[in-house]
């Protein structure tokens, strides 16, 4: 019956196969009509749902791996020396021994740990991350959940990762993990603000919370260009704060191994460290997905106001391509940052969020709404 | 001031000070009592003002312990070696010269740590190298038959 | 003289007490700190040293004069050859030995090569406790320059050895000079960048201007020497108070600032390489020909009696006394270390900063551990 369901759903593709690759609604159309058509409707969305979780999971590993090689390249070419180059190709493999390292480390279990919380916390660092991942718009037709309150739903899920934190930092009984951990949480909960006003310029701008809208708004021209100065402002507010709400960069000073020895997830140890770390790479990719959609016209190509035959060859790029480079190239930026400046002082980085980035927020929010009231956006 | 200078200065505060003009700086050997005086007088008075301990070097002639204080004054660049000596082996004691110059505590801690010289006065005198299963190594009668090698 | 025993008491309410163990990343070495803290502020530190105590005054009792130079090395390791020049110094003082101009001023350039690859180790893992990990390869590259040309010279990279009573080991090797000039040159393009990336640097301004301020008084008082004691105004550079080897004849400024801030200590030590690179360029082209090494005797006795040599290390003020009497092993050694000395003062101004901050003031201090426990 499985090969039945697979040939009906090919044969209702219309197209040439490699048109999929510019929609790909096309083929999940298909895939969906394929399934309708021979089972009942509860399984079918079923076995739509487990596709879908299985992609993500490769996606998430696969993600996860090249951005830990793709850190430790960068950061090897900025301090003009090569990186890991001797585990396969240029290095590529690299994360999978790491992974295969840890894996074989031992779970240290903590005497006087709390022991339900303690192996809790990972996993819910990780499941925060899936739910949020399910919601990014990667492509025409490669839109899992499309909400009308997307990206509302986006930082509402992303906030529930300061639990994780700060049950690991409790539940470690430890005094370094539990300093860690306050800090950490201060720190999240502070970025939160930054972020939800910075998303906010936005959607005052495209007038929808819905993520597939917004990137529709910016097929005429990109919101960072479009909404001009207090857009601009909106993207470089939330990239600071997005980083500062990964942890990263020059606001780690709450795992800064000089400092307090990797903070709250110090007694973690095998593969439940490797969920923290691997978390915190996908953390990023999010914070970049996010400001690629709606600052960078996420799967939208380049285009020139009338300039048609530019327009025509951004175009011959496939709509995901220009997803991926847009967020690696904003990972690029955030990986630049941690290498490059010292780090913030925790008081510091408090006073940065509330003293300056937060008003400076609220005037942009005005800013915006005054633009979009009076039409001077293009 | 120049060494003869400094030698009288001394003399006029200790006549029972014992004065040798060194090979480079005037040397003062005073009675362990009246070494805190003479160094109080030595740091407060205007014309010489030695505000800058250089260095206290515990020494062990054999039959008593002495203590060697180099000072240096950051104004007129003077320098002067204060000398005492302890008045017997068995439980060395001097007066600390801590409340002077806050230097003193770290150096007078290693004196003690290492030759078994104690200061009077002194705010935290503990062991600083070593701990208290170790005698007091840098005595020239200490014995340890494991770790040094006598030929 | 009888004994007044005093009783130590620790106020133990509210305070918490973590460890920096011995083993901490940004420590530098074997140095052992217990920090009592009142949530993030700093109320007493004490610094628990002795972990690579060797007994270096106890074995140089019993080793000659020419075997104390290997000694002198593994102390302040980053100052070696100012070390070695120290007791040389003052053996060839004691013994009224001549020394030509030729072991002079190599002495010199090699002290201030000494100094420049010291401090250049300073800026990168400064850089680097602070943060930015960068500063870390971008320092150490640099350093291995010089390296190489005292590996090209005397056989060793850090632990030179180089200095003997009477002259030195071995003459320079004859691309000395030329290299020596090469890396003067790249090195001043270079140094601009250092102190753009870190001094210029809002972040790191931030973190360390105001921070651990230490009075002249006090600077004084607790006999703070080196650049981090010339970053509070005291003047103790003893290459301009009592001149050694070719000093008298180089000109340079000697870098005082009045703040006292973990700041301007750091800027002092970039300053300072400045001045080296200034003294240098002063003494490479006119090394005058001559003999490497004064013939001394096979066993070097000193007169009985005291000597005292003062040198100026990368760190601070380097003292050496040395008492002899008459025989071919010292009576008493005792080596005045800087960082010893500048270990005392931590405690005094930390207090009431933050413990990030302890890090930023523990780093611009500049320790060594092995010299603090010899």
């Amino acid at each position: 019956m499985l090969l039945n369901t697979i040939s009906n759903a090919l044969s209702t593709l219309s197209e040439p196969w490699w048109k999929i690759f510019y929609d790909f609604s096309s083929l999940t159309q298909a895939i969906d009509e394929g399934l309708r058509s021979s089972l009942s409707p509860f399984w079918a969305v079923t076995i739509e749902m487990l596709i879908i979780g299985v992609v993500f999971l490769l996606f998430y590993a696969l993600i996860g791996l090249f951005l830990v090689i793709a850190e430790r390249k960068v950061c090897a070419f900025i301090q003009n020396r090569l990186g890991p180059n001797r585990i396969g190709p240029y290095g590529l493999f690299q994360t999978i021994a790491d992974l295969v390292k840890l894996l074989f480390k031992e779970l240290i279990p903590i005497k006087n740990a709390d022991g339900f919380l303690f192996n809790l916390a990972p996993y819910i660092v990780i499941i925060v991350n899936f739910m949020v991942l399910a919601a990014l718009p990667y492509g025409k037709g490669l839109h899992a959940i499309d909400f009308n309150i997307g990206i509302f739903y986006v930082i509402a899920v992303s906030s529930m990762s300061v639990i994780g934190v700060l049950l690991a930092g409790w539940s470690s009984n430890s005094k370094y993990s539990l300093i860690g951990a306050m800090r950490s949480g201060a720190q999240i909960v502070s970025y939160e603000l930054s972020i939800g006003l910075a998303i906010i310029t936005v959607v005052v701008l495209a007038g929808s919370m819905q993520l597939s809208e917004i990137v529709e708004a910016q097929r005429t021209g990109w919101f960072i260009f479009k909404g001009h100065v207090p857009a601009f402002l909106a993207f470089i507010i939330y990239i600071i704060a997005g980083t500062a709400e990964t942890n990263r960069g020059p606001f780690d000073m709450a795992e800064a191994e000089s400092e307090l020895t990797a903070g709250y997830h110090t007694e973690y140890s095998g593969i439940k460290f490797a969920f923290f770390y691997l978390a915190e790479y996908i953390n990023m990719f999010i914070v970049a997905a996010v400001a690629a959609t709606l600052f960078l016209g996420g799967w939208m190509p380049f285009h020139v106001g009338n300039w048609e035959g530019f327009n025509r060859i951004m175009d011959f790029i496939p709509p995901f391509f220009w997803f991926f480079g847009k967020t690696f190239f904003v990972i690029y930026l955030i990986m630049l940052f941690k290498w490059t400046f010292p780090r913030l002082r925790i008081d510091q980085l408090l006073t940065l969020e509330w003293k300056y980035l937060l008003p400076i927020n609220l005037v942009n929010v005005l800013i915006m709404a005054f633009l979009v009231l009076m039409g001077w956006h293009f | 001031m120049d060494k003869t200078q400094l030698g009288e200065f001394v003399k006029s505060v200790n006549p029972d000070a014992a004065i040798v003009e060194g090979k480079q700086y005037p040397e003062v050997t005073v009675a362990d009592t009246e070494l805190h005086s003479l160094a109080k007088k030595l740091r407060e008075s205007e014309d010489t003002w030695f505000d800058f301990l250089v260095c206290i070097t515990g020494v062990d002639y054999g039959d008593v312990f002495g203590v060697i204080y180099h000072l240096r004054s950051s104004k007129h660049g003077h320098m002067i070696v204060l000398k005492t000596k302890t008045s017997e082996r068995a439980k060395p004691v001097l007066n600390s010269v801590c409340d002077i110059w806050n230097t003193a505590e770290f150096h007078e801690r290693e004196v003690y740590d290492l030759l078994g010289v104690k200061f009077n006065h002194h705010p935290d005198l503990r062991r600083l190298f070593l701990d208290s299963s170790w005698g007091f190594p840098l005595r020239k009668d200490y014995v340890d038959d494991i770790n040094i090698v006598s030929k | 003289m009888e004994e007044i025993i005093k009783e130590v008491v620790i106020d133990e309410q509210e305070e918490y007490t973590i460890n920096m163990g011995p083993q901490h990343p940004s420590t530098h070495g074997v140095l052992r700190l217990v920090v009592s803290l009142k949530g993030e502020i700093v109320k007493n530190i004490e610094p628990h040293i002795g972990y690579i105590h060797r007994g270096i005054e106890k074995m140089c009792e019993s080793i000659t004069y020419p075997q104390i130079i290997h000694l002198t090395d593994r102390m302040d390791y980053l100052s070696a050859a100012i070390n070695n020049e120290a007791v040389c110094l003052a053996v060839e003082k004691a013994l009224e030995v001549e020394i030509p101009d030729r072991i002079k001023i190599i002495r010199t350039i090699i002290s201030e090569l000494t100094r420049i690859q010291s401090h250049q180790l300073f800026w990168a893992s400064y850089g680097m406790d602070m943060g930015g990990q960068t500063c870390f390869f971008y320092g150490l590259r640099d350093r291995e320059k010089v390296l190489d040309i005292f590996e090209e010279t005397t056989g060793g990279r850090m632990i030179v050895s180089y200095n003997c009573p009477g002259g030195l080991m071995y003459d320079i090797h004859p691309n000395f000079q030329k290299r020596v000039k090469e890396f003067i040159k790249y090195f001043r393009g270079v140094l601009w960048e250092y102190d753009a990336i870190l001094s210029g640097n809002v972040i790191f301004r931030e973190r360390t201007i105001g921070i651990g301020r230490l009075k002249l008084e006090d600077a004084i008082s607790y006999g703070i020497t080196g650049p981090s004691g010339r970053a509070s105004g005291f003047s103790c550079d003893i290459r301009k108070q009592e001149p050694y080897s070719a000093y008298d004849r180089v000109k340079f400024n000697e870098v005082l600032y009045t703040e006292g801030d973990t700041y301007h200590r750091y800027l002092a030590r970039i300053e300072e390489m400045r001045e080296s690179m200034n003294i240098i360029d002063q003494l490479i082209d006119n090394i005058p020909e001559g003999p490497y090494f004064v013939k001394m005797k096979p066993v070097i006795k000193l007169p009985e009696g005291e000597y005292f040599q003062r040198v100026e290390t990368a760190r601070g003020e380097l003292d050496v006394f040395i008492k002899s009497d008459g025989n071919k092993n010292p009576y008493r050694v005792k080596f005045r270390s800087p960082n010893f000395v500048n270990l005392g003062v931590l405690n005094h101004i930390s207090k009431d900063f933050k413990i990030a901050d302890l890090i930023a003031i523990a780093g611009s201090l500049d320790f060594v551990i092995p010299d603090i426990d010899r």
